[in-house]
């Protein structure tokens, strides 16, 4: 009785609103047999999406953004807020997922060959919503708005700087005025949260619309080129002969591989929660040290490691360059073999940028190129003496900022090389000769150091024989 | 759905066609012409203060007898107009060094390579940045590392006693 009111109910309210007509289609188009477990990224980037959007929401009923009470509002949230910790943390890992599938939806895409005719801009929007994550990404680490927020707005704006002709503009831009100030954070909540969500919506929306019109690409198989005159008669005849509909015949896949992200996002916002908060916003603070979130901790890399002089291009026209790039490439191999297993140089591209992006990762969490700011003195054990020039040069070389970029044992900076068994690697001449002038890394400390701070610190450094035999005939490193 | 609706009734007369036409063309005109007339008002409200430089002016810092000749000390000041609402973003540090009796530098805490914050080390008298290694010597020239330029600087001056920094935008690298 019941079930049939609601069937007569739901029957009605379908022919009145048309919804069966309007979505049904979508729901049961055919989709290749065998697209299964490799097809799932699509659809958990938008998932990690949706989850962004109702987090982001709900985080917004908090938050403020003024850049006097967006601080405390964070603090508030996450602290005080009933559930706030989990759901700042489930924004976070939210974010963090939805750039990793990205990055694997790209990555099967480009090596199953689905960029090729017909789904050119399939392809390129999908790179704008590549462009568009990222930003999301990285102003969503601005919204936090502590101490590390704000020196990357500077960092973001010193680098718009550089552009040749309007940089100064992009940087005024980036800045909202002349100093970090009343107007930064606001421009990065409004592009965090109207612009770029309504430019991600719309791009999906027609990413989607295009997945309908062109279908979901079969797998390729070797030996099977893409010929751009007959793949629309040959795509249509195998759907018909051997399509699936898309629900519930491949959606079901789609939803576990959803569902279990989405369980491991919840599991670490309530185990590990939302990154630390760091010290308040206030840009006299000098003892920062800005990072960003780890998905851009690479790009942090990048900026340490370019070659000196050459920096400008590479940050200016790196990412133009990998923009275009990317944009091009579907217009550069429209048709011919899909299959990764007759395109090796597809692989070996996919585990170039893994490993590539991987190594300046570790290299962006260890960044051995900042100095450690503040090294505890020397223990006497390690020195080796209690008094004389020894025990004065050990003094000396923490004082003068030697320790925080060299270290001794298990002491001291990374920045330069290790001096644990330098008295065996260089002379005394050699020693005072590279204190003086340093070097390309190095300060030169010739005016910092009177003639006996200078005795003690080389009779400091010529008793670290460390438990390195010297190499027969070695040459010390000039760098 | 009715489908093509040139299909249905008599074929257009000619006139039924140029007056289409002209239609088709009004509606796109209005159309744009309604938006730039929005358009431009709403993006210049965007942009307008970025054209807008605020006035420099000069900030007490502390009284000059406060510092001792050699030293560099981390002092703030207030920007030149901050919005009512900037609270603690309307301050901005800077490094004053002393040089000797009558002579102060002070100087941008922006490292040049990318901005960051560096910090003074008074025993090594050296600035370090945390973000990628750079290091200035302690009158601001460069000692290591990636920055491209010396330390920025602020004009100072010493007016009845009190240190005054003119304020200025953030030193951009270009």
């Amino acid at each position: 009785m019941l079930a049939r009111a609601c069937k007569q109910l739901w029957e009605w309210f379908d022919d009145r609103t048309g919804v069966s007509d309007l979505i049904g289609p979508s729901l049961k188009h055919l989709v290749p047999h065998d697209a299964r477990w490799w097809y799932v990224f699509g659809s958990a980037t938008m998932c990690a999406f949706m989850i962004q959007v109702i987090s982001g929401i709900a985080l917004a009923f908090a938050y403020i953004p003024s850049p006097n009470d967006a601080y405390l509002t964070l603090q508030f949230i996450t602290n005080a807020a009933p559930l706030g910790r989990f759901l700042r943390g489930l924004h976070y890992y939210g974010a963090s997922a939805m750039i990793l599938m990205v990055g694997l939806h790209m990555a099967q895409v480009y090596l199953f060959g689905s960029y090729k005719f017909p789904r050119e801009m399939n392809w390129v929007t999908g790179v704008l919503l590549l462009g568009f994550t990222l930003v999301m990404g990285f102003t969503g680490q601005l919204l936090r708005w502590d101490q590390t927020a704000v020196w990357s707005v500077v960092v973001a704006a010193e680098q718009a700087g550089r552009v040749p002709l309007i940089g100064d503009w992009l940087a005024r831009f980036t800045l909202g005025g002349d100093t970090v100030g009343g107007a930064t954070l606001n421009r990065f909540f409004v592009i965090h949260v109207f612009l770029m969500p309504a430019m991600v919506f719309a791009f999906i929306g027609l990413h989607l619309l295009l997945v309908l019109r062109h279908g979901i690409s079969e797998p390729p198989t070797p030996g099977k080129p893409v010929n751009p005159k007959t793949y629309r008669k040959e795509y249509k005849e195998l759907m018909e002969k051997t399509g699936k509909p898309f629900w519930p015949d491949a959606a079901w896949r789609d939803v576990v591989f959803a569902v279990a992200m989405v369980l491991v996002m919840a599991l670490l916002a309530l185990v590990l929660g939302p990154p630390e908060l760091g010290k308040p916003p206030d840009p006299t603070l000098i003892d920062a040290n800005p990072r960003p979130d780890w998905y851009l901790l690479w790009y942090f890399a990048v900026l340490a490691l370019l070659p000196h002089g050459a920096e400008e291009y590479f940050m200016v026209f790196g990412p133009i360059l990998i923009g275009i790039l990317l944009i091009a490439l579907p217009f550069m191999s429209r048709g011919g073999e899909r299959s990764a297993r007759r395109r090796p140089w597809s692989i070996a591209i996919v585990i170039m940028t893994i490993v590539m992006i991987g190594t300046l990762w570790v290299a962006g969490a260890k960044s051995k190129w900042s100095p450690d700011f503040n090294p505890p003195p020397l223990p006497e054990k390690l020195v080796g003496a209690a008094s004389g020039p020894v025990y004065d040069g050990a003094r000396l070389f923490h004082d003068k900022g030697c320790l925080n970029c060299h270290r001794i044992e298990s002491e001291g900076g990374r920045r330069g090389p290790d001096l644990s068994g330098i008295g065996n690697l260089l002379t005394r001449d050699q020693i005072i000769l590279r204190i003086s002038n340093g070097g390309h890394n190095m300060p030169a400390y010739a005016s910092n150091l009177k003639p006996d701070e200078l005795s003690a610190l080389v009779a400091f450094l010529q008793s670290r024989a460390g438990n390195r035999k010297p190499p027969a005939g070695s040459q010390p490193n000039p760098q | 759905m009715s489908g093509n609706i040139d299909a249905l009734g008599p074929p257009p007369t000619p006139e039924e066609l140029s007056r289409r036409k002209f239609l088709e063309r009004l509606s796109v005109g209005l159309f744009a012409l309604g938006s730039v007339v929005l358009l431009v008002p709403m993006a210049g409200f965007v942009v307008a203060p970025l054209f807008k430089r605020r006035p420099e002016v000069w900030r007490a810092v502390g009284q000059a007898a406060s510092f001792e000749i050699g030293s560099t000390t981390a002092v703030q000041f207030e920007d030149s107009s901050p919005l009512p609402w900037a609270g603690v973003t309307a301050k901005t540090a800077a490094w004053l060094r002393r040089v000797d009796a009558g002579n102060f530098i002070a100087f941008s805490i922006n490292c040049t390579h990318l901005g960051c914050p560096v910090r003074w080390l008074p025993k090594a008298d050296l600035f370090m940045c945390p973000c990628h290694g750079g290091v200035y010597y302690k009158d601001g020239t460069v000692a290591a590392g990636p920055p491209p330029k010396p330390l920025p600087q602020y004009p100072v001056r010493v007016r009845g006693g009190v240190v005054e920094i003119l304020t200025n935008p953030t030193p951009i690298t270009r």
